[in-house]
């Protein structure tokens, strides 16, 4: 019963960077754990490993897991298997495209430059290659000509 | 050969000592764009050398953790390749060694990436693709100025001279037995990589001549007392100081 809150609780936690989607969402948790005296072990995968948000993503799994019922909660960090943007589900790729920032193709296919997420227009031109975070890049579609920020595959 | 904990702190130096270099750019950076690029390969090294130093201390069993090993060692020490600590130069120097380093830490990642051993695996498989990034913006970066004006011709040439001696050094014997590989075996594909880049710049690859060497084994050029005095001044002044 717990477990199910606690499982809910921490895929809801958002993340600190892209706001707009849920650390469920990204595919990083990996395993949630809660034993009958209600203490949870939660398993978090990292998008990169230098990610500066860790931090604090571990603290707010931590409360969402106290919130949900759980008595004392640890945060285990896995490396392996390395995350990677194909973990990212389908809903996460549609409320990224619709924040305006434009999803990553899927490693499994061949690259192809992403379209504008706003027009839709398929050609667009990289601005920089590191955006507002190490893992996007700033990009502007040669339609429109509004910038936006790509995630990328990874 | 040498044993896994060595090996680990070879690796996370090279990243630790990348990032602290590379990270000098920030606020000094010639264009924003390049300062916020800078600052993220800058960030990911500090990543990966966070991960390797973490999985180094815990492997010695001697209760020293990533702080520990980052700023309460001295310089002879230090496991990292020479290349990694020369001066930043202008950014034509920072571009040269931002892509030699990435072609060789791509390369060793991704075979490190299929080894047995599953913590360093999953480490280096990661790490693996964030140098990626870095290959492909140091080479865009190498053909832009190499293929560029004469003045950024000539500084872009100068500088792939000046750090081609100190690459040898990565491909030197230096392995643990749980890495299963001879660096020397990724010579030869990162000298294609290296070449078509310089290729497509118009730039001739450097002779093979005077070679750099010692890091792994704890000797240093003359630059990096001075960057290690900095990087760890603050935690030896407060030494087990917490936020």
């Amino acid at each position: 019963m717990v477990k199910a809150q606690v499982e809910a609780a921490v895929a809801a936690v958002l993340d600190p960077e892209l706001q707009v989607l849920s650390i469920g969402e990204l595919g990083m948790v990996r395993e949630v754990s809660v034993d009958d005296d209600g203490t949870a072990v939660v398993t978090v995968t990292p998008t990169y490993l230098g990610c500066p948000a860790l931090e604090l993503i571990k603290a707010d799994v931590a409360a969402a897991a106290r919130a949900a019922g759980a008595t004392r909660v640890t945060v285990e960090i896995s490396m392996s298997p390395p995350w990677t943007t194909d973990w990212l589900s389908e809903t996460a790729r549609t409320k990224l495209a619709d924040a305006g920032i434009a999803p990553p193709a899927r490693m499994s296919l061949p690259l192809l430059e992403p379209g504008c997420p706003r027009c839709a227009f398929p050609d667009t031109s990289e601005l920089a290659s590191f955006g507002s975070s190490a893992c996007m890049a700033l990009r502007r579609c040669t339609g429109c000509g509004e910038p936006f920020e790509h995630l990328k595959a990874h | 050969m040498t044993g896994l904990f060595d090996y680990l702190l070879g690796l996370g130096d090279d990243a630790l000592v990348a990032a602290q270099r590379t990270s000098e750019w920030c606020a000094k950076a010639p264009q924003l764009e390049e300062e916020v690029a800078l600052a993220n390969i800058a960030l990911d090294q500090l990543g990966q050398a966070r991960a390797f130093l973490t999985y180094a201390g815990e492997l010695e069993g001697g209760g020293r953790d990533e702080d520990a090993l980052a700023f309460l060692r001295d310089a002879h020490d230090f496991r990292n390749a020479q290349l990694v600590e020369l001066p930043n130069g202008d950014f034509a120097t920072t571009v040269a060694k931002t892509l030699f380093l990435a072609a060789y830490q791509n390369l060793l990642f991704t075979r490190l990436g299929r080894t047995a051993e599953p913590r360093l695996a999953g480490i280096a498989a990661k790490a693996a693709k964030e140098s990626s990034f870095h290959v492909s913006y140091a080479s865009v970066w190498t053909v832009r100025l190499g293929d560029g004006t004469p003045l950024s011709h000539r500084r872009m040439r100068d500088a792939v001279e000046e750090v081609w001696p100190y690459t040898h050094e990565l491909f030197e014997p230096w392995s643990a037995p749980e890495a299963g590989l001879d660096p020397a075996t990724l010579r030869g594909r990162w000298l294609e990589i290296v070449e078509r880049v310089l290729g497509e710049a118009t730039l001739p690859r450097p002779q093979d001549g005077w070679a750099a060497t010692g890091g792994r084994h704890g000797r240093h050029t003359e630059w990096f007392g001075p960057l290690l005095a900095e990087m760890q001044s603050v935690h030896r002044a407060h030494e087990g100081a917490r936020w």
